[in-house]
C-alpha cells in the first residue's frame, strides 16, 4: 500500500475536474493530482461525438471530445498530474481518498482538499418499475452511445425512446443517421426533459414522433426485445386504459434522468440534497465537510458543459484558497426555493458576497414571460424575466456583489408573467 | 453420446445430485435446457433457508426441508457460497392469524425444529421496529437463514466439474425412450444413451416423468413469484426475514434482507400456462409493494434496482416426489421441487445419491477433489487485503463494476470458472457486476469486451442471457450496409 500527501486531489478526470484541476494549478497549486477511472481523461464528452458544445465559453462549436481535448492539452502543458484507470474506492471527512489501479495498487492519497468531480449515472430501468420480460435490447441512452461511437457497434434496429432528455434526443438522431428505424420519443411528463434545439434537430429535422405525456406500460420479449406498449398517463401519471399503442421493435433506450453519483460524497459525510441529490454547498462550492468541494454533474445536473467548467473552475480556486487558508470564513446564509423552483444550488452564501454569484436551479414547471426573483425578506436582490423556463434547461440568476439586509435567508421564486 | 448417468436439469437440485454422484466411479453428464446453470427457479426464488415449520408433518417437504435446514451452515462454508443465519418472523395480525401461528408452532415442533418461540407484539417491536405496530404476535425461527441461490448453484456445479460430470448447456430434451440396456434421451444436439436416468427437470419434471413411465400421472402447475428488489445502499429495515401467515398458495409475501444487504420484496403466486413466462407486471408489482405494506408500513420502491419474476414447479398433490421411479429400472426422479426446495435440495441430493449408489451399486472414487472456495470478492476484503491482491494480479486494480466494487480480475476469473460465465448474465450472477444502482449502464459494455477476449467471439455474437439476446445486432459498417441496400 503506498501513500500520498497532496495539496489536492480531484476525483474524476472528465470536464468538471479537469476545469477545477486548471483552476487550482493557476492559483498556484502544484502538488494536485487527477483520479480517473476511465483509461484517458474526458469522462463522458468523449463519447459525445456530436457538435453543440463550446458555444458559451469558447464562443465556437465544438464535438465533445474537442471540448475536452483543449481542457486537457492546458492540463498537461501545466504539469498536472492525472492518473487515469485508478478508481477510488472511498474518500473520508480528513480528505483520504484510497484508490486502486493495475499500475499501482491500493493508494492511499492524504490530501489538504478534495474535490469531488465524479458526475453522473442514468437512470436505468430497474429503478422505474416498468413491467415485462428482462430480454437483451434494453439500453440506457447513454449505454447504447457509448456502444456506437465508442465500440462501433450498432445496439439495434427498429428503436423506441423513453423519456426525451438530451442524450435521448442525441441518440435519436444518432441511430437514425446510423441506418436504424427510430419509431417513437416517449415522455411521461407533458413536456419535454431536453434542450429545445434538441427536439428540433434530433426528432422533428428526422421526422421521429414525440409522444409527450405517454410512457412504456410493457416490455416483450423473451430473448431479444420484440416489442413494447405505450400508454397515455393522466395527470397523476398513471396510465389510461384504452390509449395503448403497441410498437414493435428490437430495442429500448432510456433517457428517464441523470443521477449525481455520491456514494463517495455519502461515505465521506458530505450532507447530501434531496432535490438536487448532489451536495449541500456554498457559494465556493464547498460541502459540509470543511475542505471537501462539489463541482458539475456530481454536484447538480446540469445542461451544457461550458456551465459544468465555470463551475468547476470556482471550485478549484476555492479549494486552493483553503489549502492557503485564505478562504473566506463569514457568517452562512441558507438561500431557498420558493415557489416554482427546484434545488437551487448554492445552498448557502457566505457573507459578505465580494463577487458575483450565479444562483442555479431548476423550475418546476413550464413558465411563459415569468419573473425569476431573490429576495431577503421583504427585499428584492435581484430580478430577471425570462420569454420561457423550462425544467428542461437550467435556470441561472446572478446575483451582484451587494449588501445582504439583515434575514434568516435568500429565497428564489418565479413570478408568473401573462401568458 | 454414452453416458453412465444421465441428469436432466440443472438447478439446484441436478447441481447438487450431479455433486453428490460424483463421488462414485461412474460417467455423469447433466443436460441442462438453458444456456447455463441456475436458469430455472434456482435464480429467481427468495434465497430462504427455510426453518421448516410450514411444511406439513408426515410430508416428504418436512423431511428434506428441515434435514436440509441442518445441513446448509457446513455445507455453505465447505462450497465457499455466502450463508447467514438471520432468523425469521411471521407476523399475526389478527385472532386467526394467532392460531395460525400456534399452528405453526406445532407444527415445527412435530417436524423436530429447535430454536422455535412464540413472540408477543412488545417484543416483536424491541427486535424490530419498523414492523407494523399492529401485530398481535409472531412466530420466530431462529434458524431460518439466507442464502444466495444461484451462486450456491454455480459451486455446486463447479464443484461437480471438477470431479468429472459433463455439463450439456442449451440443450432441451424432447423426448426420452425406455431401451433394454437403459435409456435414451433426444435432444435438438443429439441423443444421449445412459443406464440411469435422474429427472430433477424443475417446471418440466412432470413431463419428462411422463415421457419415462408412459403414464400422465403427474402435472406440474407453474407458479409464478414476482419481486422487487431494492438497492443495499439504504440501511436494512429488518434483520429478520419477515413473513405473513400463509395461504394456501405459498409461505405469503416477505420482506426479507439477502445476502449481499439488498431487500427483497415479494413474491406473488399466480398460476400461469407458460413454464418460461418471467414477465412482471404493472398489477403483480403493485400487489406485492401492497402486501408488503402490512409488514412493513414505510416500505417503498424508490430505492429499487429492478424487479423479477420466478417460476414455481407446483405439483398438483402438493408434495415432493423424490426416490426411483415406480415401475422403471434406472431411472430417479425429484418431481414438483418448489419451495422448500432451496432448502431441501442438499438433503435431497444427499440421501437421493447413497439411495441411488446402493441401487445401482456404484462405487465411490479412490479421489474425490474437495471444493475449492472462490477468493473472498474484493469488495469485502480489507484494505491490507486489496493491496495483496492488486499485487498478486494487478486486474484486482481495474474496477469493472463500480456499484458492485467488481474488478476485472474477479470478471475473468468468472468466465474462467470450470462452468464458467457465457454472458453478461451469467457474468452478472457470478460476480454481481451489474447488479448495482445503474444495473450495468457502465460496466455492461465492458464486461462484454472481456467476454468477447475470453471466449473468442466477436462482440456481434455475445449475448445478454444465452440464445438469441444478442447485445448489438451488427458493427455499425454492417449496419450502414444494410442500410443503403434498402
Amino acid at each position: 500500500m503506498i501513500e500520498i500527501k497532496r495539496d489536492i486531489v480531484i476525483i474524476g478526470g472528465g470536464p468538471a475536474g479537469l476545469a477545477a484541476a486548471i483552476a487550482a494549478r493557476e492559483a498556484g497549486i502544484t502538488s494536485l493530482t487527477v483520479l480517473e477511472r476511465e483509461a484517458e481523461p474526458g469522462g463522458i464528452l468523449r463519447q459525445c461525438i456530436h457538435n453543440g458544445f463550446g458555444l458559451h465559453r469558447f464562443g465556437e462549436e465544438m464535438t465533445g471530445p474537442e471540448y475536452a481535448q483543449r481542457d486537457i492539452d492546458k492540463a498537461r502543458e501545466m504539469g498536472i498530474e492525472i492518473l487515469c484507470d485508478t478508481t477510488v474506492l472511498s474518500v473520508e471527512a480528513d480528505h483520504t481518498a484510497t484508490c486502486v489501479s493495475p499500475a499501482h495498487g491500493l493508494t492511499v492519497y492524504h490530501a489538504g482538499a478534495v474535490i469531488l468531480a465524479m458526475g453522473c449515472r442514468e437512470r436505468p430501468r430497474g429503478a422505474l418499475g416498468t413491467p415485462g420480460t428482462r430480454c437483451a435490447g434494453i439500453y440506457t441512452a447513454g449505454s447504447a452511445q457509448k456502444f456506437i461511437n465508442l465500440e462501433s457497434l450498432m445496439p439495434g434496429r427498429r428503436v423506441v425512446i423513453l423519456g426525451s432528455g438530451d442524450i435521448g434526443l442525441i441518440m435519436a438522431r444518432r441511430m437514425t443517421l446510423q441506418g436504424a428505424k427510430v419509431l417513437a420519443c416517449v415522455e411521461l411528463m407533458p413536456y419535454s426533459s431536453g434542450l429545445n434545439r434538441n427536439i428540433v434537430q434530433c426528432l422533428e429535422d428526422y421526422g421521429i414522433p414525440l409522444y409527450l405525456s405517454h410512457t412504456v406500460t410493457n416490455v416483450e420479449g423473451r430473448e431479444r426485445l420484440t416489442g413494447v406498449t405505450v400508454a397515455k398517463v393522466d395527470e397523476h401519471r398513471r396510465p389510461v386504459p384504452g390509449t395503448e399503442i403497441h410498437f414493435d421493435c428490437d430495442t429500448l433506450l432510456l433517457s428517464v434522468g441523470l443521477i449525481p453519483e455520491n456514494e463517495l460524497s455519502k461515505g465521506a459525510g458530505v450532507t447530501l440534497s434531496p432535490t438536487t441529490s448532489g451536495a449541500v454547498v456554498d457559494d465556493s462550492l464547498q460541502t459540509s465537510v470543511p475542505g471537501i468541494f462539489a463541482c458539475g454533474n456530481v454536484l447538480h445536473v446540469h445542461d451544457l458543459v461550458d456551465f459544468v467548467s465555470d463551475e468547476s473552475f470556482r471550485a478549484g480556486k476555492m479549494a486552493a484558497a483553503y489549502v492557503r487558508g485564505s478562504l473566506a470564513a463569514g457568517a452562512e446564509l441558507p438561500v431557498r426555493d420558493g415557489p416554482g423552483v427546484r434545488g437551487v444550488v448554492p445552498q448557502k452564501l457566505r457573507l459578505p458576497v465580494e463577487e458575483e454569484v450565479r444562483l442555479m436551479f431548476r423550475p418546476d414547471a413550464v413558465y411563459k414571460n415569468a419573473t425569476v426573483v431573490v429576495t431577503a425578506g421583504e427585499t428584492v436582490l435581484a430580478r430577471k424575466r425570462s420569454l420561457i423556463l423550462t425544467p428542461g434547461e437550467m435556470a441561472v440568476i446572478p446575483l451582484k456583489p451587494q449588501e445582504i439586509p439583515s434575514c434568516d435567508g435568500l429565497t428564489v421564486h418565479i413570478e408568473r408573467g401573462n401568458n | 453420446m454414452q453416458t453412465d448417468i444421465l441428469i436432466i436439469g440443472a438447478g439446484v437440485v441436478g447441481c447438487a445430485l450431479a455433486r453428490d454422484l460424483s463421488r462414485y466411479t461412474a460417467g455423469i453428464t447433466v443436460l441442462e435446457a438453458a444456456a447455463d446453470v441456475a436458469e430455472g427457479a434456482s435464480k429467481a426464488n427468495s434465497g430462504i433457508v427455510h426453518a421448516g415449520f410450514d411444511a406439513h408433518a408426515g410430508s416428504v417437504k418436512a423431511h428434506y426441508n428441515v434435514r436440509g435446514a441442518e445441513m446448509y451452515p457446513s455445507y455453505c462454508a465447505e462450497l465457499g457460497v455466502p450463508y447467514r443465519q438471520n432468523g425469521a418472523l411471521v407476523l399475526a395480525f389478527s385472532p386467526e392469524d394467532r392460531s395460525t401461528i400456534e399452528a405453526l408452532y406445532r407444527q415445527g415442533l412435530d417436524n423436530g425444529v429447535k430454536g422455535l418461540r412464540i413472540l408477543e407484539r412488545d417484543e416483536i417491536l424491541t427486535l424490530e421496529p419498523l414492523t407494523n405496530a399492529q401485530v398481535v404476535c409472531a412466530l420466530l425461527a431462529e434458524t431460518s437463514g439466507l442464502v444466495s441461490p444461484y451462486e450456491l448453484t454455480f459451486a455446486l456445479a463447479d464443484h461437480a466439474a471438477v470431479n468429472g460430470v459433463q455439463f450439456q448447456l442449451d440443450t432441451p430434451v424432447t423426448a426420452v425412450r425406455r431401451e433394454d440396456s437403459g435409456w435414451t434421451v433426444a435432444t435438438p444436439r443429439g441423443e444421449w444413451h445412459c443406464r440411469i436416468l435422474i429427472n430433477c427437470a424443475g417446471a418440466s419434471s412432470a413431463w419428462i416423468h411422463n415421457q419415462m413411465t408412459g403414464r400422465e400421472e403427474h402435472h406440474i402447475v407453474n407458479r409464478r413469484g414476482q419481486y422487487w428488489i431494492l438497492d443495499h445502499a439504504s440501511p436494512l429495515p429488518f434483520r429478520h426475514t419477515m413473513f405473513q401467515c400463509p395461504t394456501k398458495m405459498g409461505k405469503g409475501v416477505l420482506v426479507a434482507p439477502t445476502v449481499h444487504g439488498n431487500v427483497l420484496l415479494g413474491p406473488t403466486a399466480e398460476d400461469i400456462d407458460d413454464p418460461l413466462d418471467t414477465a412482471t407486471t404493472a398489477q403483480g408489482l403493485d400487489d406485492v409493494l401492497q402486501a408488503c405494506r402490512l409488514t412493513w408500513p414505510q416500505v417503498n420502491v424508490r430505492t429499487a434496482v429492478t424487479n423479477f419474476s420466478g417460476i414455481r414447479a407446483h405439483e398438483e398433490k402438493g408434495d415432493f416426489i423424490i426416490g426411483a421411479v415406480q415401475g422403471c429400472k434406472h431411472a430417479y426422479e425429484t418431481v414438483g421441487v418448489e419451495s422448500p426446495g432451496l432448502t431441501s435440495a442438499p438433503a435431497i441430493a444427499a440421501e437421493l445419491s447413497a439411495l441411488i449408489a446402493a441401487a445401482e451399486e456404484l462405487a465411490k472414487k479412490d479421489s474425490w477433489v474437495q471444493a475449492k472456495p472462490l477468493p473472498k470478492p474484493f469488495n469485502e476484503m480489507t484494505p491490507q487485503e486489496q493491496a495483496a491482491a492488486c499485487a498478486q494480479d494487478p486486474l484486482n486494480g481495474r474496477l469493472i463494476c463500480r456499484c458492485e466494487v467488481v474488478t476485472e480480475a474477479e470478471i475473468r476469473r468468472a468466465i474462467r470458472r470450470p462452468v464458467g460465465a457465457r454472458s453478461i448474465d451469467g457474468v452478472k450472477r457470478r460476480t454481481r457486476a451489474g447488479m448495482g444502482r445503474c444495473q450495468g449502464g457502465f460496466c455492461a459494455p465492458r464486461v462484454a469486451e472481456i467476454l468477447s477476449e475470453e471466449l473468442q467471439l466477436p462482440m456481434t455474437q455475445l449475448t445478454k442471457n444465452g440464445g438469441d439476446s444478442l447485445l448489438v445486432t451488427s458493427t455499425l459498417v454492417q449496419a450502414m450496409k444494410e442500410a443503403q441496400t434498402k
